[in-house]
């Protein structure tokens, strides 16, 4: 299929600790369409990151491949992999660590385009970040302030104008409203959604908040320990979980109404260490369907149903 | 027996830090009561003051640079701002006790959790032996889900979610009559903080203790507290039970807070985001507060403080125009 703009087949990356070999993303794949949104979902430490960071090539796979456009980033030489990164780019939750203080949002908006040499005059230059801060909603007038000087909101439209400086197909939107306020989170959010039509830019969105996931995703996958345990289409996944770690997430979410009564399935313990872990279900320590296969043999993510891809022995015994 | 009495009642409370850039009038004229075995939620985005209004009841503020300007905490028919700090020191371990968002603010990473436990119940109970402490304090930690083996382990030893529980279990070591919670569960995962939840709410019931819960999350809201007070700008433009605020929000500012929250079981499409920033609290607006951000403001919000009406029997709104 031609629509398909970014494809991760087997994509592992462990690390070397002292106590072991951590397994932070343990043979994951997916595919992302041009012009949607996937959201990426899980709880802290799950390995969502670390997709980010594999995805713009800030660190390197241990294993699979990463196919933009059909060619593989994690084969690029130096020269084709600087191509590459006017393609893909990304935000973080605090743009304030990826932004040099000493510097005003009009150069940091720059950057890019002064490293990548896009212009060799002055005025196409700064024609191009007024242009940027307008996109972004950025005031004029705040050209010359500091990081430090700006609130979040604000802050994140820089790191988000920084993003969309060389006009990117792709963007990895790591927790891009995690720190921010609510009032706040909704500009940034419509924005995202704005400039997505707009450009008909791609996404990745990485998230630990299901509300913001299902509301900004066309597809989801829900991670736990490196691995993806679900993956379907957004209303879909909402509409009914499959997998009892999902199941489990979702019933956990706090709602904003005290008209409805959620069932509630309540997790025993904590998630366990990624480093050297058991073979098996990662989640079956916790899980209420796990039976000996469960702690044997790992899952395969597969399809359940049509578009419903789960990773459980069980799936088909819940009733 | 305190059944539908006061027990904490803020009248007038303003509370300011004086800074080098000017005057930051953090808290203006809170008025707030609270009864008996009651859950008050503190709902305000970042600087609406929530923080200082109950370092305030707890008479931990930095003094300077906070200033407390006027007002009266009445706890138990006394007023708090009266009293000396020897005396607030046993009030604050014995009758009020706090959660912090950071557990670490509250643990010491030297001690084990079980010695810590020991420390705030001796603490209260100077009768109480070493072994009576530590059975204690071992029972406590089971109650909140942690095996008694683990009271020997240090702090660092456990996860974020665990850290949080050993809190509550030396919060409700001296059996308080006030529990303060100040966004206790913002910086845990939600299973997590599913676990801490019920946790909270079973102790709620089990120990009849009055609660008064900081969050910015409607969702936390919704399942735990009673009354709720939404803050804006050091002031509470909008308080009553939680059916008042559900069902019928009235202030500007607390419908702009739910239509802006995405919502799990919602099919929005679009979220409509409060236009504008929070204020600058060394420069706030005359008159109304939020009237900068404020789709229904008139000539009125821009120069007169709107007066606290009581719209309905228990249920306050800040605002011109409602
Ligand atoms: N550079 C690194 N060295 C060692 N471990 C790491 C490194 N980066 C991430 N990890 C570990 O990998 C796992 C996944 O981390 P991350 O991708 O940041 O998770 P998430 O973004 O879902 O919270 C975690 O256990 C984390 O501690
Ligand atoms: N120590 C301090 N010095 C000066 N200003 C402070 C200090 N602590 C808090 N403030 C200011 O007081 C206001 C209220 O803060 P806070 O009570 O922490 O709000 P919240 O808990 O609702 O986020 C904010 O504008 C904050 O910047
Ligand atoms: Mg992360
Ligand atoms: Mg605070």
């Amino acid at each position: 299929m031609s629509d398909i703009i970014l494809e991760v087949k087997n994509l592992k990356k462990y690390f070397k600790t002292k106590k072991g070999l951590l397994h932070a993303v343990d043979g994951v794949n997916f595919i992302i369409s041009k012009s949607e949104t996937m959201g990426l979902v899980g709880e802290s430490g799950c390995g969502k990151s670390t997709i980010g960071r594999l995805i713009l090539r800030l660190i390197e796979a241990t294993e699979g491949e990463i196919l933009f456009e059909g060619k593989d980033i994690c084969k690029l030489d130096k020269k084709e992999m600087r191509e590459m990164r006017k393609k893909i780019q990304i935000v973080f939750q605090d743009p304030y660590s990826s932004l040099d203080g000493r510097r005003s949002i009009f150069d940091s908006i720059g950057e890019p385009l002064r490293v990548q040499k896009v212009f060799n005059d002055k005025q196409s230059y700064e024609k191009r970040v007024y242009e940027l801060m307008d996109t972004v909603g950025l005031a004029r007038r705040l050209a010359n302030t500091y990081p430090h000087e700006l609130d979040g909101g604000r802050r994140q439209r820089v790191g988000i104008a920084r993003a969309m400086a060389l006009n990117p197909s792709f963007l990895v939107l790591d927790e891009p409203v995690s720190a921010l306020d609510v009032s706040i989170q909704a500009q940034i959010l419509n924005l995202m959604e704005e400039l997505q039509k707009e450009f008909g830019l791609t996404y990745l969105f990485i998230s630990h908040d299901l509300s913001v996931i299902k509301h900004i995703s066309n597809h989801i996958a829900v991670m736990y320990l490196g691995k993806i345990v679900e993956k379907s289409e957004c209303k879909e996944l909402f509409k009914e979980p499959l997998h009892p770690y999902t199941q489990a997430l979702l019933s956990a979410v706090p709602i904003p109404s005290i008209d409805v009564k959620i069932d509630r399935i309540i997790l025993e313990g904590d998630v366990p260490s990624p480093i050297n872990p058991r073979p098996g279900c990662r989640f079956a320590p916790r899980c209420r369907l796990a039976g000996d296969i469960c702690r044997q043999e790992t899952p395969e993510l597969r399809e359940v149903r049509p578009g419903r891809m789960v990773a459980c022995h069980f799936v088909e015994n819940q009733n | 027996m305190n059944e539908g009495k006061i027990l904490l009642d803020i009248r007038d409370l303003t509370v300011h830090y004086i800074t080098y850039d000017g005057t930051v009038r953090a808290v203006e004229n809170l008025s707030l009561s609270l009864k008996y075995g009651e859950t008050l939620g503190l709902v305000g985005e970042t600087g609406a003051g929530k923080t200082t209004t109950v370092k305030t009841i707890l008479r931990i503020l930095q003094e300077p640079p906070a200033k407390i300007i006027k007002g009266e905490i009445i706890f138990e028919n006394e007023d708090l701002l009266k009293k000396d700090m020897k005396k607030m020191r046993k009030i604050r371990g014995k009758q009020i006790s706090m959660i912090f968002q950071d557990p670490m603010t509250s643990l010491n990473p030297v001690l084990t959790v079980q010695e810590q436990i020991m420390e705030v119940l001796r603490l209260h109970n100077r009768k109480l032996s070493k072994k009576e402490a530590l059975i204690e304090a071992l029972e406590m930690l089971e109650m909140v889900g942690i095996q008694a083996e683990r009271g020997s382990d240090y702090p660092h030893q456990f996860s974020g979610g665990m850290k949080q529980r050993v809190i509550i279990a030396m919060a409700l070591a001296c059996n308080p009559k006030l529990l303060i919670a100040d966004e206790p569960t913002t910086a845990l995962d939600v299973t997590i903080q599913a676990q801490v939840l019920e946790l909270m709410k079973r102790l709620k019931n089990e120990y009849d203790t009055s609660m008064i819960m900081i969050t910015h999350d409607l969702g936390i809201v919704a399942e735990i507290c009673d009354k709720i007070a939404i803050m804006y700008a050091g002031e509470i433009v909008e308080y009553g039970t939680r059916k008042h605020i559900f069902h019928n929000g009235l202030h500007p500012y607390t419908k702009g807070l739910f239509a802006c929250i995405p919502n799990i079981l919602d099919e929005e499409t679009k979220l409509i985001p409060i236009k504008g920033l929070a204020p600058d609290p060394i420069n706030l607006p005359l008159g109304c507060k939020f009237h900068p951000r404020c789709s229904y403001a008139c000539e009125i919000c821009k120069t007169e403080i709107p007066p606290n009406k009581e719209i309905e029997p228990g249920h306050f709104v800040r605002c011109h125009i409602v």
